[in-house]
Parts: C-alpha cells; sequence; structure tokens
C-alpha cells in the first residue's frame, strides 16, 4: 500500500523535474540557482534515466518490480483466503485435543508453483545476461577519456584526450560530458573504496585501491545529474556527491577549451585580488593547485576555474561567495572530519582570498 | 547380575516416581552460584541463549532507533559522524551477529534434545562453552563502546578503509579480535548440533523422521562449520594487516583490498541462510500444529532447505558486481543467484498448502507464522531483483538493500522467532502467554514494521544510499525517512508489549501441561517445563508424528513414549545409528563442571591481551587456556573414558 | 526403515549395549571429524588466499628465486613418521600394549618437536618476513598456522603419553588416542596441501 503510494509520488515528481531540467540555462550563473530549482526533484531516481546506458537496464527494473509485486499480491492474498476460507477450529483450553487430518492433493499446487517460478526466474535470468551484454560497452568507441580519482572525500577528474596529450586537464567533483556521446571513464582510489554512481544515467562502479575500473556514461538529453559515492569510506561519505553536466556538443568543447586555459593574472589595479593570490598560494597552495600560479598541491581539488563551478565541497554548499567564505573559515563545521583543516585564517586574509578565488572564472 | 566393564543389557519400563526421583537427583543442576557458572543442562543453555540474544536485540533495537531520529530529516544533527558511524557498524553487527543466530541456537539448544528424545546434547560442556563465549565475545565488542571506539566500518567492514593508515583506534581491533573469539563460539555450537542429531535420537527416529527445524540447523550447523573459517581467516589477516604491517589487503605490498570481499561474502552469504534456514523450519513445524495437518510436502521441504544451503556457496560474487568482477564470472553468479530462489520457493508453496488443506487455529504463534510467510516472499523477491546485474548495479549500496536485509532478518528470522517464543512458551515456562497482549504485540509489530520498511524500498529507489549520515534537503528523501522513523518506533513498541507479555505470562499464565497445542513432536510429551533429564524413559518412536500417530495412521507399528529403556545408572543417554537411530550404546553424559566457563574467562584476558597488545598477557591466557583444556580432557572412569571402570 | 521401536508391553528387542566411550561410538571421535571438517575449510580459504594472489597479480607476486627443499624436504618427511608413530602406538594401545602405545606416542612427540625445529630453520632461511610482501605474509601465515597445528598435536600428545604410561587405556577404552591420531593424520595431510602449493607449483610455472 505505502510502497504504491510512495511509487505514484515519485513517478508525479519526475516530469516536473524534466521541465526545471529543459529550461536550465547553460551559463554558470544560473547553475548557482540550480540546487533550488532541484528542490522538489528527486535527482537520484532511476527508474527513469537518461542515457543509452541507464535505458536498457529500466525495462528490465521495472520488470522485476512488476513480478515481485505480483508474488507478493499473490502470496498474501492466498495466505488470507487459506485462512478466511473455511474450516476454523477454536481454541479450547490448553492441552484440549484438537481434530487432525491429512487431506491430499496438496501436491500438485507445489509441483505447479515450482514449474511457474523456475519458468520466471530462466525468463528474466536471460533478460538479465540479455542487458548485461548490451550494458558492457558503449555502442560506438568514446572519443575521450575522464580519469575519475575517488578519495575521501571527493572527486577529482582528469580529462584526456587520446589524441592530443596536451588538451588533459584536471577538475574537480563537477564533471562535463557531450550530450548523445558515451564517455570512458576510468576509476581510481587514492585511499579506501568508492563507488561511482550516477543513477540517472548508469549503475555503479566501485572505485578501488590497486586497480583501475572502468566504466562509461551516456547522456541523451542536456541537465545535470546528481551523483554520489555509494560504498561507505568513512565520516563524510555522506558528503560526497558530484555533478554531471551534459551539456551540448558545442557548449562541452568551449567548456574544455575553457578548462585548459591557466587562471587569469591578478590586474594591476586590483590589489586585494593581488594579495588575495599570495595568500591563497600561501596558505592553500600545499593542497590546492591554481593553474598558472605556484599554488600546486594536489591533496584537494584543483581551483583554477572554481567559479564554473556549481557547488563546492563536494556538492556540500552552493558555491556562493558567503557558503564559500564560510567553508574556508571552517570546512571541520560544515563537514566534520573532512581533510582540509580549520587555518585559522584572519579576516582580512579571508577577505583576500575570497576575493581572489572569485576571478577564478 | 554379571559385572560389565564394557557393555550392559538395559531394561525396558514405564516410569515410577522412585526412578523420577532418582533421575532427579543424578541430572538436577545443584543451586548455587557454582551450579549457575556450572551448568550443562541444555534447557537452561538454551534459555540462556535466547536471552541474551533478546537482550542484544533491544540493545540493537535503541542503537537504530537513535539513527532513526537522525535520519528523521535532513541535515540533522543529533549525532556526529563518528557517532553515526559507531551505531550503525554496532547496530549491524549486534543483529546479524549477536541476536539472528543465537535466539536459533537457543531453540535448537533448548529444544534438540527434547524433539531427538534424548537427555541431552551430544557434548553439554561444549555447549555451555559456546553459550559462555558468546556472550564473553558479545561483551567483549560491546565493550568497545566504552571507550567510544566502536566499530565503525560496517558489519561488512570494507578494507582497506579497515586498515590502520585510515583506522587508527582500537575500533577494528575490537571487531577483529570479538570475531575471531565469535567464531569460536559458533564453530562449537555447530559442530555439538550436528553430532546430537547424528547421534542422540531416540531409536526408531529415522532421518526422514526428523522435524523439520532439526534439519534447518543441521543443515546450518555444517554450513557453518564450511563458512565460518573464511570470516575468522579474514579478521585475524585483518588483524596481522594493522598490527603486524602483513600485506593481506594493503595495496602498497601487493596486497588485494578484495580478498577480503572474497574471504567475507564466502561466509557472509551462506550466513544469511544460516540465520533465516532454522526459523524456516521453526515454522515448518510449528505452522502444521495451527492447520491440524502434517506439512504438506516435508521431503521436498528438507530437499529445498539443503539445496538452498548448497547453493548458498555459490553465490556470493552477487555481493561484488560492482567491483570490476569479468563479464562471464557475473553471469554465472546472477544466474546461480536467480536459481536459489527455487528451493525457498517450494517452502512458500509448502506453507500455502498446508493452511489451504487444513483446518486453522487462530491463536498468536498462527498470526507471525502466516504474516511470515508474505514477508518472507517480499524479502526473497526483493533478493531476486539483487540476483540480476544491471538490476543490481542501482540497487546495491542503497536502501533498498537495507529494506531487503530488514525483511530477511525481521520478516523471516524474527516473526518466525516471535511466533516460536509463543509456541514454545508454554513448555520453558508451563504457562500459555496471554493471547489478549500477543495479538496487541502482533499487530503493532506488523504494522510497524510493513510502515517503516516497506517505504524504505521506495527510498531506496529514489536514490538514497545506505551508510549516509545525513542527507540533504532537495533530494527527494525526506516523507519516505520520516515515514520509515514513525514505523521504527511503531516496532519498537510492539517489541515492549511482547516483552510485558513474556514477564506477565510468566508470573500469571495459564497452567498449559505437556502438550498445551495438542502438538506432534516428542518435546510435548513430557512435563512443562520438562525435567532434568527430559525423558524418564528413553521414547521410540514409529513414525514422523508420534502423538498425532494414531490419528493419522502413519508409520510402522506405534511410537512407545511410556514405556521405554530404563537408563539411570548415572547421567546416561542413548546413542543411535546415524541414519535409521538403531541403538548402538549408552552414552556417560558428564556433571556441571566450571571449566567451560574458566576457559572462557581465560580466553576473555587473552584477547584482551592481544587488543591493548599485552602479549604477556595473551600468552599467559593461552597458557590457561591448554591447562583447562588438558583437565578439561581428562579421562574419566565416570564418563567411561578410562580403562577399568565397571557398569551395572 | 528401521523396525527398532519398542512396542508397549512387548519384550525388548534390544541387546546388549556398549556403555561409555568406545571407538567409533564415542561421541569425540564425532567431535574430531566435524574439527578436522572445519580445519580443513580453514586451510583452503588459506591456499584460496594464497591462489587469490597469485593469479591476481600479474608476476609481481613470486620471490625471484623458487622455494628450496632443503628444509621442507625433510619436514614433509619427518612430519609423515609422526603420524605413522602415534598410528603405531594406537594399534599397541588397541592391541593392549602399554609399550607400544607409549613408545609410539613418544617417538610422535619427538618427530613433532624436530618438525618444528625444521620449521624455525626454514623460516629463518627466506631473505623476506612477513612484513616484506604479500608473498611472505602468506608464506609465515600460511606455514605459520600448519606450525601451530603441530605444536597444538604435541601439546596433545604430551598429556596423552602421560595418561598411557599411567594405564588409563586399554583395548576398548582407547578412543582419546585414535582421536588424537586422526589429528595426526589431517595435519600430515595440511601439510602435503602447503607442501605442493609453496614449494612444488612453483616450479610448474
Amino acid at each position: 500500500m505505502s510502497a504504491r503510494r510512495g511509487a505514484w509520488r515519485v513517478t508525479r515528481g519526475l516530469p516536473r523535474r524534466r521541465a526545471r531540467l529543459a529550461r536550465l540555462p547553460a551559463t554558470a550563473v544560473a547553475m548557482v540557482a540550480l540546487p533550488a530549482a532541484a528542490r522538489a526533484g528527486t535527482p537520484m531516481y532511476y527508474l527513469k534515466t537518461f542515457g543509452a546506458k541507464g535505458n536498457v537496464s529500466v525495462p528490465l527494473l521495472w520488470g522485476l518490480l512488476g513480478l515481485s509485486v505480483f508474488v507478493i499480491l499473490a502470496v498474501s492474498i492466498l495466505v488470507v483466503i487459506g485462512i478466511a476460507r473455511g474450516r476454523r477450529v477454536r481454541a479450547g483450553p490448553p492441552g484440549m485435543i484438537l481434530p487432525v487430518g491429512r487431506s491430499s492433493g496438496a501436491m500438485p499446487w507445489i509441483y505447479g508453483g515450482l514449474v511457474a517460478s523456475a519458468v520466471a526466474l530462466i525468463g528474466f535470468a536471460s533478460w538479465t545476461i540479455a542487458v548485461m551484454a548490451t550494458i558492457d560497452q558503449p555502442g560506438r568507441p568514446a572519443a575521450f577519456t575522464i580519469e575519475v580519482t575517488g578519495q575521501q572525500w571527493w572527486w577529482q577528474a582528469r580529462y584526456v584526450d587520446p589524441k592530443n596529450p596536451s588538451r588533459e586537464f584536471v577538475t574537480a567533483n563537477e564533471l562535463h560530458i557531450p550530450v548523445g556521446k558515451p564517455v570512458h571513464i576510468k576509476l581510481v582510489s587514492r585511499d579506501v573504496i568508492h563507488s561511482f554512481w550516477v543513477p540517472a544515467l548508469s549503475g555503479k562502479t566501485d572505485v578501488i585501491p590497486g586497480q583501475v575500473n572502468e566504466t562509461w556514461l551516456e547522456a541523451d538529453r542536456k541537465g545535470v545529474y546528481r551523483g554520489q559515492c555509494a560504498e561507505y569510506c568513512g565520516a563524510q561519505h555522506a558528503h560526497m556527491a558530484f555533478r554531471v553536466f551534459a551539456d551540448a556538443p558545442d557548449d562541452f568543447a568551449k567548456w574544455w577549451n575553457h578548462e585548459l586555459q591557466p587562471a587569469p593574472q591578478p590586474a594591476a589595479s586590483a590589489k586585494l585580488v593581488a594579495l588575495g593570490e599570495q595568500q591563497f598560494v600561501l596558505r592553500c597552495g600545499a593542497c590546492h593547485a591554481v593553474r598558472g600560479t605556484s599554488a600546486g598541491g594536489d591533496r584537494g581539488p584543483d581551483l583554477t576555474h572554481l567559479m564554473d563551478r556549481t557547488s563546492i565541497a563536494a556538492v556540500t554548499l552552493p558555491n556562493t561567495i558567503g557558503h564559500l567564505s564560510g567553508w574556508i573559515a571552517d570546512p571541520q563545521q560544515n563537514k566534520p572530519g573532512a581533510k582540509m583543516p580549520n587555518l585559522d585564517i584572519s579576516g582580512p586574509e579571508l577577505t583576500a582570498i575570497r576575493t581572489y578565488l572569485a576571478t577564478l572564472k | 547380575m554379571a559385572v560389565a566393564e564394557y557393555e550392559k543389557l538395559p531394561r525396558a519400563d514405564v516410569p515410577s516416581p522412585a526412578l523420577e526421583k532418582k533421575l532427579h537427583d543424578l541430572w538436577e543442576t545443584k543451586p548455587g552460584i557454582f551450579g549457575w557458572i556450572a551448568t550443562v543442562d541444555h534447557k537452561e543453555i538454551g534459555i540462556r541463549y535466547l536471552v541474551t540474544a533478546f537482550v542484544f536485540l533491544i540493545a540493537g533495537g535503541i542503537e537504530a532507533l537513535v539513527m532513526r531520529l537522525q535520519l528523521a530529516g535532513p541535515n540533522e544533527t543529533i549525532l556526529t559522524p563518528t557517532e553515526y558511524d559507531q551505531l550503525f557498524s554496532m547496530h549491524g553487527i549486534t543483529m546479524i551477529f549477536l541476536y539472528a543466530l543465537p535466539v536459533l541456537s537457543g531453540f535448537s539448544n533448548y529444544l534438540f534434545p527434547l524433539l531427538l528424545g534424548s537427555r541431552d546434547m551430544a557434548f553439554p560442556r561444549l555447549n555451555a562453552f559456546s553459550y559462555w563465549t558468546f556472550l564473553a565475545s558479545g561483551l567483549f565488542m560491546y565493550s568497545s563502546f566504552l571507550i567510544g571506539s566502536a566499530p565503525n566500518d560496517g558489519w561488512f567492514n570494507y578494507a582497506p578503509y579497515a586498515l590502520k593508515p585510515f583506522n587508527p583506534g582500537l575500533n577494528m581491533d575490537f571487531y577483529a579480535l570479538g570475531m575471531i573469539f565469535y567464531g569460536i563460539s559458533t564453530t562449537v555450537g555447530a559442530a555439538n548440533f550436528v553430532v546430537t542429531v547424528m547421534r542422540h535420537r531416540a531409536p526408531g527416529m529415522s532421518i526422514n523422521r526428523l522435524p523439520i527445524m532439526i534439519w534447518g540447523t543441521t543443515t546450518i550447523s555444517v554450513g557453518l562449520l564450511f563458512a565460518n573459517p573464511a570470516v575468522s581467516l579474514a579478521f585475524f589477516l585483518l588483524w596481522m594487516d594493522r598490527q603486524f604491517g602483513t600485506h593481506f589487503y594493503d595495496v602498497a605490498g601487493g596486497g588485494k583490498p578484495l580478498l577480503w570481499q572474497h574471504l567475507f561474502w564466502l561466509f557472509a552469504h551462506p550466513w544469511v541462510y544460516v540465520i533465516v534456514l532454522p526459523a524456516m523450519g521453526i515454522v515448518s513445524d510449528a505452522l502444521p500444529v495451527f492447520c491440524r495437518r502434517p506439512l504438506v510436502a516435508y521431503t521436498l521441504v528438507i530437499l529445498g532447505t539443503i539445496t538452498t544451503m548448497v547453493l548458498g556457496f555459490g553465490v556470493w560474487v552477487h555481493h561484488m558486481f560492482a567491483t570490476g568482477i569479468p563479464f562471464l564470472s557475473m553471469s554465472f553468479f546472477s544466474g546461480a543467484s536467480f536459481i536459489i530462489t527455487i528451493p525457498s520457493a517450494v517452502a512458500v508453496f509448502a506453507w500455502i498448502a498446508t493452511i489451504w488443506t487444513g483446518e486453522v487455529v487462530l491463536a498468536t504463534p498462527f498470526y507471525f507464522f502466516a504474516a511470515f510467510i508474505s514477508m518472507f516472499v517480499i524479502g526473497g523477491v526483493s533478493g531476486v531483483m539483487t540476483a540480476s546485474v544491471p538490476a543490481d548495479l542501482q540497487l546495491t549500496d542503497t536502501y533498498f538493500v537495507v529494506a531487503h536485509i530488514h525483511y530477511v532478518l525481521i520478516g523471516i528470522n524474527l516473526f518466525g522467532v516471535l511466533g516460536g517464543v509463543h509456541f514454545w512458551f508454554p513448555k520453558f515456562t508451563g504457562k500459555m502467554m496471554s493471547e489478549a497482549i500477543g495479538k496487541v504485540s502482533f499487530w503493532l509489530i506488523f504494522v510497524g514494521f510493513n510502515v517503516a520498511f516497506l517505504p524504505m524500498h521506495v527510498t531506496g529507489l529514489l536514490g538514497m544510499p545506505r551508510r549516509i549520515y545525513t542527507y540533504p534537503e532537495n533530494v527527494g528523501w525526506t516523507t519516505v525517512n520520516m515515514i520509515t522513523t514513525v514505523g521504527a518506533f511503531i516496532l519498537a513498541s510492539g517489541i515492549l508489549v511482547f516483552l510485558v507479555n513474556v514477564v506477565v505470562s510468566r508470573r500469571s499464565g495459564v497452567e498449559a501441561g505437556p502438550n498445551p497445542w495438542d502438538a506432534p513432536t516428542l518435546e510435548w510429551a513430557t512435563s512443562s517445563p520438562p525435567p532434568p533429564y527430559n525423558f524418564p524413559v528413553m521414547p521410540a518412536v514409529a513414525s514422523r508424528h508420534p502423538l498425532w500417530e494414531d490419528r493419522l495412521d502413519e508409520g510402522t507399528g506405534h511410537s512407545s513414549v511410556l514405556r521405554g529403556l530404563v537408563l539411570d545408572d548415572g547421567k546416561e543417554t542413548l546413542a543411535t545409528s546415524v541414519l535409521d537411530a538403531t541403538p548402538v550404546a549408552i552414552l556417560k553424559m558428564p556433571e556441571d563442571d566450571p571449566w567451560p566457563f574458566l576457559v572462557t574467562v581465560a580466553l576473555t584476558v587473552g584477547f584482551t591481551g592481544l587488543l591493548i597488545q599485552w602479549w604477556w598477557m595473551g600468552g599467559g591466557a593461552a597458557i590457561a587456556v591448554v591447562i583447562g583444556g588438558i583437565v578439561w580432557l581428562w579421562p574419566r572412569a565416570d564418563l567411561g573414558q578410562k580403562a577399568g571402570a565397571a557398569y551395572e | 526403515m528401521s523396525d527398532t521401536a519398542i512396542e508397549p508391553e512387548e519384550p525388548l528387542t534390544i541387546g546388549r549395549l556398549q556403555v561409555g566411550s568406545i571407538g567409533r561410538h564415542a561421541n569425540g571421535w564425532w567431535g574430531m571429524i566435524m574439527l578436522i571438517i572445519t580445519e580443513a575449510f580453514l586451510f583452503f580459504y588459506l591456499l584460496f588466499s594464497y591462489y587469490y594472489f597469485a593469479l591476481q597479480s600479474t608476476g609481481t607476486f613470486f620471490p625471484a628465486d623458487n622455494p628450496s627443499f632443503r628444509y621442507s624436504g625433510p619436514e614433509t618427511g619427518v612430519v609423515i613418521l609422526a603420524s605413522l608413530a602415534v598410528f603405531f602406538g594406537e594399534r599397541g594401545g588397541r592391541k593392549g600394549s602399554r609399550l607400544q602405545l607409549v613408545l609410539g606416542l613418544l617417538a610422535g612427540l619427538l618427530l613433532g618437536c624436530g618438525f618444528v625445529a625444521l620449521q624455525a630453520f626454514e623460516w629463518l632461511d627466506k631473505p623476506y618476513t612477513l612484513a616484506s610482501n604479500s608473498y611472505g605474509s602468506s608464506f609465515f601465515t600460511v606455514t605459520g598456522f600448519h606450525l601451530a597445528h603441530v605444536v597444538v598435536g604435541l601439546l596433545m600428545l604430551l598429556p596423552l603419553t602421560l595418561w598411557s604410561a599411567l594405564g588409563y587405556f586399554d583395548r576398548q577404552r582407547v578412543v582419546p588416542v585414535t582421536i588424537v591420531m586422526m589429528y595426526w593424520f589431517f595435519v600430515d595431510v595440511v601439510w602435503l596441501m602447503i607442501f605442493f602449493t609453496f614449494y612444488v607449483t612453483p616450479y610448474l610455472r
């Protein structure tokens, strides 16, 4: 009963979400407003997917769900009817001798049930294998590879163009992919096991230290798809989400070209920005990289184009200047246990760093 | 009468007050603290298992309720992430290891000799030892809360997060050593059940006359002998990696994190069957009593039980579909995971057919058993869904799997157990449980459970990953989580009412008499509660339902429970042959003995020494264990282990 | 279907029954079978770990040199002789010869200690340690588990020899010796599996 009510809620929620996704402007400014836009939706729902890989699994999932509900209802109804339909013995005081019998004729039901379940199970097993074969590899070869490194508790992404090694760059927590094209994903871990999961596009693939797992993604419509770590990986497993932006191919190409650029040099007039850059390199550069500066750490996300992202701290907070300041001032408050320490950054320092970061478009 | 050193001719007789007095004096546990520590009475041990398992159930339940408060709404801050991680880990460990199997061991310990028509288990002292080590290992793991370092990597405890670089505290050491310790308990318990079934049966109780619950427990006990070493080893290697720098799971020295998953699931998937097959056995034996007929398809149900256990060893990889396993291997394990459903389906159809072709008695146990069937099917079909690789890649590690495991653990294990408690309570205590309170508790548990866990499937379909301590508000998980929290509290209130029923009925329940339900098996042939020696004369059986056979016209000859072999020359019971249960020997059973307890104390000291790395303490305890073992096993004339003793 | 059921009021159809622990009628004999089953699986999982490493680590798992038979060869002989000695003692016990029983057990005890000593040399002979890499971890852990079983076997033989010397056993009441003998056979078989796995298979690569 409640399952049905829940399912109804879900399906009704979906078209609304799709409409919102379709309305999303591609510009970064509007993206900042995304969490608000998606609030009513269910971004991690996977009985409706938006790409070649997810789509073949959805009918199988619905089929299995349908079979399950049918079996549950059938058995429950049989139990209830069996109890209600007839001869009832009233329990007397303890120890009263009650009738005992052994009516026959039940065995055909058992054999029938056995055959029916075997047929259903073999059918679904065959369907399963067929779908497995389909999702194993994309229909066409992928144009490029994203090497995703899972680590406590964020995602690093390295874009690799096999034809042109110089077009490689690193970003974090927000992936972009071109609509309608399969993308090859290589998964490695820097510490413990994580699991890479974008439910609206694909099932999970574990990210395991000491081995390279591979998967692929394809989105067939523009939009933002939420992903999240699905293997328990420690204190902040709950805040290890990411986003996949499916862009029009032209927008995607532009985005890639933009990401390749180093960060802009602070203008000579912008004293505060220049001070911020200095402070950033000093205080943050051991862990974070901004290409074009001497900040080259890789323990934390690459921030070269931070302002292109809609969120910070692995989609824990929206990327607004207020949240950014709060995060830098006290990461442990926002994400207890996160690897980014509280650095006791003074007010003026914070203002400078924040102002500098705001220029990393 | 000639003095015989190695054999004697037992006589058959009917019970007399003098015989009962003599047996009582022989078998009774001495009062006082010594008797409490030293008792080897399987009934006392069985009750201890049940009570201890329920205490752990309550502890695990409280952990669950606290977590449900944290998850009731988005971004709650009732718990810190570290607290939450310890709670969900201990909740799983508690329910899966410290409740689910021990509660079934409680039933089996209490009922095995009674169902089989014997006087005790094959190894009474080992039986006491298995209880003490279970209790000690449970307390060992729970003591981690005292220093705020409870296990924090979930019950399946994946490496490398469980390794020292990521988990430097004692948390994992408590779990690793605690599970090795606990493994001793399950292993000796399992060995005891298997030998008891093979050796301690009433004459005539051939294997095709064994109650299904016996089959269930025996099957899983054999399974445990196969599976348990995997987890003990997995945890031992983990502990070695942590303490001695070995490289089993540690990538740096060539270790493989997936080795942990293979070893763990080689054990843990069979374990799922270990904690449900005996519960299914309880239902298969007790449900027919309330349908006033024998179980339909006895033989098929037993074959199904055994097949399930065997196949259960061939599906462990379905917990690892997302780990990058080769395609062919995944297809095989996916197929096997579908097929394993078929034997369970047999049981479901057998129960339904039993209800349909029987005459139903609507007593509280029946309510639990009837509900059990539906819950069983829900837990079963959601399991089938995860057998399908593409579906599983979405479903795994979401709340869908959490819902699934709760339908298995609560729906199958707890519903069977609660029905079993209502059913056998009169045998345990001599008093009936209150039907009125029983029905209130049933409805609260049934409604609360389904309100909590049916919507949880939807939570999973909405993509909520498991083991997250909180969630944002814009992902659509708020309402379903609130419903689950409400349901969890209704469920808890039902458990509370059940516990009240136990306390009230024990004090002032209606007198039960030997066979209140007019049930067919041997445990109902003796008084309630049974005397320390179970049966004044050894019963012999000629059918599957000794107390119904006149009315069912089954078997060859007649069972004899009122007249049988008199074994009163010390603590004696009958040994019978494995298949046909023909009498082959008279076994001498041990007196109460403090050594099982003392060896457990030494083991506890030893494991504590290993935990805090006081090696001398571990070494000293090992010496104590060896000495204790030698004293325990010292050949004794009264047990017929030594030359030169005379009998008769 | 057996017809041993005792009919009410009918004369007893059961003959004389053995009393106490004798041969396969002793629960302890069955208990040892259970122990051996579960221990066999323990070693199965241990060797599974080794083969898992060997198959999953492409070429990087094995040490440069194949293992030497310098100590492991004699060890194999000694451990087989040890269980043969226990077997000899057990036969003596069953014949009622206390001398043969005690001598057999003593010989088993000495040979077992010899195995432990050889194992110590074998361990010291290795260039790698427990903590070097996963091969070292596997080698020392698996042989260590086996060594621990040999030590437990010695701890069983010690009181057993004492009990035998004290005349606790006769032709009928000798099942504790039989049980320990079964355990020694098991330890033997396990050693042969380990020997094949660690010392022979590297040459077969």
